[in-house]
């Protein structure tokens, strides 16, 4: 394909939020003061799992400054993004440590922290279940005695009443018995991680104010303003248009602002105070502890092939914990079933995938949702299989690698279009790391280097039809303003909208402004920016958007030049004719109607408005899983190289690799940052993020002391990005979404190459030198 | 955010600040000493610690000192870690304490308040207890002098706090190493933690870590000085010869500690070996 | 003596970016907390209060310091520098031109930290920069370009160094 000229889309326009934050002028929510504003603190559960007897809240209400007191019963029933099944403050019972119990309002935060820790309940211990494999045993203890009476918000989550899970999705695929029977080699291994943390710098803060009209007006770190008016519309009756959420830019997210919690618990709190402005920013340790973390996972994979090493059947049971509650869990569940063979060609596939309720904090989407964790298991399974078969586990790979033609477990056919090109990634990536056949090798003092790669793939759950709008307002001066729900969350996103508009309007990137804070109340409608969608649904909302200004740029430039719009072109904000580019009228004379010289005006302001809507996307069939969940499938290979200190058990990570398929890159140095970041972020879960809960179902490291993020030094020695451009014909410009990605194979390729460094066979994170340890010496 | 008040002083000499203890004491009033506060400040946010006065010791030029004086190094208690070594007048000092916390918090965290902390690493006592420290020690009544091994063994008495520090010229400059074991990140509380200078010919070492409390084991030290046994032979007795049981916690089970404990034993012996 | 009874609020003076402002304060107030409640000088994040990320740094006689672990009283007779001054520095300008910004919530205490550390090591080599910039994290970058952007300022440093020794002569 002959590439097009292109004004800015590929080239690396310098972020348009960077000066504003390297000052420190950005103002966050947080940042935002306001004389009389009132503050709210959660009191929280001190037991796991436990029935409320009573709560006291006298020795709270004798602390100075306290105006309000709100629990459980004030509002008993349970919301849920996809299953409602938690109360906003817990009623009746508790079902996580740290779960809110109650709120204080106060005038000052340290008087509401006060009170909060005045609060006195009274429990009935119940047993406490501290593990997804506890979970699923039979007589384990029940968590959602009501699992079978919860209103389904969505229509994939089959929860099961009686027991412990909160939804079980099915694929079934081919005839995976029969093709298991037939299979020359098989390997079964288990694979399994506790629940973690997202971990954002900025911790999750909300205010909400109720005016005396009805008017609901929240201001929340969140990745979903237009969820937040769902839920506040659909749980406590409030009609959608008096709901007006403003999101600032966000200090980090990676999927744990997607979940509203804390919005619902503000509203409560200004209801209790008349309406007044509250503001709810928790702690670290609430962040923590309190506010939905990072999914838990367990998962048995058994893969067999034929004699030509190619695979026939694949079976996957995935063990998804949610903790307490299944907030975005069970869409976890469903998106980890439909990509559960990651980016290979499995005939026969038999996957179950259960979203498992725990005693433990609840889990909402985290940075690839479901993938990074299922890509663990089927990355280590491909090399251990690999080795099984005596070949290498790259050349494994490619054999294997999806293509068009073949279809996804959910049956969706692969085009040329709607995937990248997996194997040329894996060509890339093995020239990338100097790939030597799995080979170790001794450094001259005595640590062992290895390598370690995977492949990984992934689409863009969605519901089927999420959408997002754009409007492009002219100034003028012939500038537009660009208005979207589109979140900055670190990602970059405004910037990459802004060279889409600009690049269709064949404008200058500085003529572009773009609104960077998202107002409900007058930007259109988006889903979330969740998912790796903002690009594809955005940036189509954008280019249609931009065509239609331009349409009616021509219109009213067709009056001023006295010609057909036919023959009329835009671009260097100018309207001018196609063969005679010299004789055309500036934006700016007629971006607010064309005068006359008589006065006359004609037209008026240009306003180019566009959405995108995913399309022809389907639920899936609730026995098979047969369906069309997503609209592109995103692809690549990383790789890692490890020096290991075989007498310490401690390693260095000298090289992460990612090539990439996204498509169309729009910025690469936007797009590079976001694979370097998401490599990072995988390796530092993968290295040594976790909860460690102690036999009372209580996290024992809900801090940056005791819970250890990758530190500056630590990281890899070199990064290395680099990107393969299949074009999507959907995608703006061809792209496809990138977001997510950079994380999704960071775990597999690090304990791929741990795994050949130790002979060890690593299945559980994070690797810790202690992990290894025990794994190698202990054998658990 | 502290949710708490308190009352906050800062004396500018010792006798300021013993009155000022005593007559808040009096009125029953729960009073701290507070030097880098850093503990003290994140205790009372997590609400394991509740005080009514507050006395900072930053203000007595006694607490600030950091310099030689005849045959000693004087270091205040009010010192911070990195004024400690960006001095490098310890050597041994300056590297066990550039792995305590992180480089910015060492330009708040102070040595007194490091050998006073209520966590049991404290490893600035472990340069300290090898070379013949001693400190000096404010109460009601005077100021004493008291042997590194007998302060780090017991609690001060109310009311008293820590002033100076004082070590041997002599033992300055001596061989030494120190070596510390994380859990992953370098910057974290010690799996295992050890300091250690060759004296007279033979190794003298404090650990901490390994147990709750850090400390300084002769006998271990004659295991590790003879020279009969092996490495192996040398570890399998001085493990033995542990004051309390190993530490099994969040940031190593026992047995991974037994282990680095081990190979931390032979690191420190391959490195002091040359210079015995 | 210093002292401070907090029943009722004590009115002290901070000395910020060279101006002294009289603030309204607890004694349990923290330095971050009166920088950005009294003051508003929202550019010190607060993001873990402990004293382990480095959102909040601020130097305090130069030296780069955890606000969220100094209390505001603390603090009356020391100069202290916020991000709010540092619109004219060289590494601010350093983190833009190498893409070290995402979200941007590490960034005003990185710059202050890595604006103490080229003041104070012009000659810095990678272990000091490490040991160094171990105290601020940063969840979306993966430190690479907040490396190269303290180097470039070193590089540059030394160049203009050079540069004047040269004329010197």
């Amino acid at each position: 394909m002959q590439k097009e000229f292109r004004k800015t889309v590929g080239t690396a326009e310098q972020r348009i939020d960077a000066v504003e934050k390297s000052t420190g002028n950005v103002k966050y929510l947080g940042d935002k003061l306001i004389t009389g504003m009132l503050h709210a603190k959660v009191a929280t559960s001190t037991e796991a799992h436990a029935r409320i007897k009573s709560i006291d809240t006298n020795e709270a209400w004798k602390v100075p400054g306290v105006r309000a007191i709100v629990t459980g019963d004030t509002f008993p029933f349970p919301i849920g993004p996809i299953l409602a099944d938690r109360p906003p403050i817990a009623f009746d019972k508790v079902r996580y440590y740290g779960e809110p119990v109650a709120i204080i309002v106060a005038d000052y935060p340290y008087q509401a922290k006060q009170a909060a820790s005045k609060i006195v309940v009274k429990y009935e211990k119940l047993p406490v279940v501290n593990s997804v494999e506890q979970a699923f045993q039979e007589d384990a203890p029940i968590i959602h005695e009501q699992l079978g009476q919860y209103t389904k918000i969505i229509d994939n989550v089959y929860p099961v009443p009686g027991t412990n899970i909160a939804s079980h999705i099915k694929i079934r695929k081919g005839q995976f018995g029969q093709a298991w029977a037939t299979c020359k080699d098989t390997i079964t291994a288990t694979y399994s991680f506790n629940l973690s943390d997202h971990a954002a710098m900025e911790t999750r803060s909300a205010t909400v104010e109720i005016n005396p009209d009805g008017r609901v007006i929240v201001h929340s770190t969140s990745q979903s303003p237009f969820t937040i008016k769902k839920i506040l519309n659909q749980f406590f009756n409030i009609e959608v248009g008096k709901v007006i959420v403003h999101i600032p830019m966000l200090g980090g997210a990676f999927g744990g602002k997607g979940a509203v919690q804390l919005e619902p618990l503000a509203y409560l709190a200004s209801s209790a105070v008349g309406g007044k402005l509250v503001k709810l920013q928790y702690e670290r340790e609430e962040d923590m502890m309190t506010a939905p973390c990072h999914i838990g996972f367990n998962a048995t994979v058994k893969l067999g092939v034929n004699e030509e090493g190619k695979l026939l059947a694949g079976q996957y049971t995935f063990l998804i914990e949610a903790g307490a509650y299944s907030d975005q869990a069970a869409g976890i569940t469903r998106a980890a079933a439909l990509d559960c063979t990651g980016p290979y060609h499995i005939p026969n596939v038999w996957c179950d995938s259960y979203c498992m309720y725990t005693n433990h904090p609840y889990a909402t989407s985290f940075r690839g949702y479901g993938h990074p964790e299922l890509t663990f298991a089927i990355e280590r399974t491909m090399d251990q299989l690999a080795k099984q078969l005596n070949v290498d586990p790259i050349e494994f790979r490619l054999l294997n690698a999806i293509k068009p033609g073949h279809s996804t477990p959910t049956q969706s056919v692969l085009t040329e279009n709607n995937i990248g090109d997996t194997a040329k990634c894996m060509i890339r990536a093995k020239e990338l790391i100097e790939w030597n056949g799995n080979q170790t090798t001794v450094t001259e003092n005595g640590k062992i280097r290895a390598k370690g790669v995977s492949l990984f793939w992934k689409t863009s759950t969605t519901s089927t039809n999420a959408q997002a709008g754009a409007v492009l307002l002219f100034e003028p001066d012939g500038t537009v303003k660009l208005s979207c729900a589109a979140v900055e969350i670190g990602q970059g996103t405004k910037t990459i909208l802004a060279q889409i508009a600009a690049e269709r309007l064949k404008m200058n990137m500085k003529d572009i402004h773009v609104t960077m804070e998202v107002n409900t109340q007058y930007n259109p409608h988006q889903w979330r920016t969740v998912a790796s969608s903002t690009t594809f649904l955005a940036g189509n909302a954008v280019l249609a958007a931009a065509d239609d200004a331009i349409r009616q740029l021509k219109k009213i430039g067709a009056v001023a030049l006295q010609c057909s719009e036919n023959d009329l072109e835009v671009g260097n904000s100018r309207v001018y004719l196609r063969s005679k580019p010299t004789y055309g009228i500036d934006i700016k004379t007629i971006c607010l109607g064309y005068k006359y010289p008589n006065g006359h005006t004609v037209g008026g302001q240009i306003i180019g408005t566009g959405v995108h809507v995913q399309r022809q996307l389907t639920e899936m069939d609730k026995d098979t899983g047969f369906g069309d969940p997503g609209p592109w499938w995103s692809v690549g290979a990383q790789a890692v190289e490890i020096e290991w200190d075989e007498q310490n058990y401690t390693y260095e990570i000298l090289k992460a690799i990612t090539v990439m398929d996204g498509g169309t890159i729009i910025n690469p140095m936007t797009a590079t940052q976001q694979m370097r970041g998401g490599i990072f972020l995988g390796l530092s879960i993968a290295s040594g993020e976790s909860f460690e809960f102690n036999d009372k179902g209580v996290i024992q490291n809900p801090d940056f002391r005791t819970y250890q993020l990758m530190r500056f030094g630590e990281q890899p020695k070199e990064y290395i990005v680099e990107f393969v451009e299949t074009p999507n014909e959907d995608g703006p410009f061809g792209a496809r979404g990138i977001g997510e990605y950079g994380v999704i194979g960071a775990a597999s390729a690090l304990a791929n190459s741990l795994s050949s460094a130790t002979k060890t066979e690593l299945n559980k994170l994070p690797l810790t030198p202690e992990l290894i340890w025990q794994t190698r010496e202990v054998g658990q | 955010m502290i949710s708490f008040d308190f009352e906050y002083f800062k004396p500018e000499s010792i006798d300021e600040a013993i009155k000022t203890f005593s007559s808040e004491w009096k009125l029953g009033k729960k009073v701290v000493y507070f030097s880098g506060g850093t503990e003290i400040i994140t205790f009372s946010r997590g609400g394991k610690l509740t005080v009514d006065t507050v006395i900072d010791l930053k203000g007595i030029p006694e607490c600030k000192v950091l310099e030689i004086q005849g045959d000693r190094l004087i270091i205040g208690a009010a010192v911070t870690l990195n004024q400690l070594i960006e001095s490098n007048l310890f050597p041994l000092l300056s590297e066990t304490t550039r792995r305590i916390a992180d480089h910015t918090s060492r330009n708040k965290i102070t040595i007194g308040g490091n050998l006073m902390s209520q966590l049991g690493y404290r490893e600035g006592l472990l340069p300290l207890l090898v070379a013949d420290a001693v400190v000096t020690v404010a109460n009601q009544t005077k100021i004493e002098e008291i042997p590194i091994e007998k302060f780090s063994g017991s609690e001060l008495k109310e009311g008293a706090f820590l002033t100076q520090i004082k070590v041997p010229v002599s033992n300055l400059k001596l061989p030494s190493k120190s070596i510390k074991r994380t859990r992953t990140s370098k910057v974290g509380y010690p799996i295992v933690s050890l300091a250690a200078l060759v004296h007279e010919g033979k190794i003298r070492v404090a650990f901490s870590g390994i147990n709750s409390l850090p400390f300084r084991s002769t006998v271990i030290e004659s295991i590790l000085n003879d020279k009969k046994m092996s490495d192996q032979q040398r570890i399998d007795k001085a493990i033995t010869k542990l004051p309390s049981t190993i530490t099994d916690d969040l940031l190593a089970s026992k047995g991974f500690r037994q282990y680095t404990f081990g190979k931390m034993l032979i690191e420190l012996n391959s490195v002091l070996e040359e210079k015995l | 003596m210093i002292s401070s009874n907090t029943r009722k609020y004590t009115v002290v003076s901070l000395l910020v970016n060279g101006v002294s402002h009289d603030v309204m304060i607890r004694s349990a107030d923290t330095l971050l907390y009166t920088l950005r409640e009294q003051l508003g000088l929202t550019g010190a994040k607060y993001a873990c209060g402990n004293g382990d990320c480095g959102a909040c740094t601020v130097l305090v006689n130069g030296k780069p310091m955890h606000s969220c672990l100094t209390l505001a009283i603390e603090s009356i007779n020391d100069e202290i520098t916020t991000i709010e001054s540092m619109k004219h520095s060289d590494i601010r300008s350093a983190f833009v031109a190498n893409w070290a910004i995402q979200c941007g919530y590490c960034t005003p205490g990185f710059i202050l930290n890595c604006h103490a550390l080229v003041n104070e090591h012009p000659d810095a080599d990678d272990e000091i920069i490490e040991e160094w910039l171990k105290s601020n994290l940063c969840r979306c970058t993966g430190y690479q370009e907040i490396k190269d952007a303290v180097k470039s300022v070193l590089e540059a440093n030394k160049l203009k160094a050079k540069e004047n020794s040269n004329l010197a002569q």
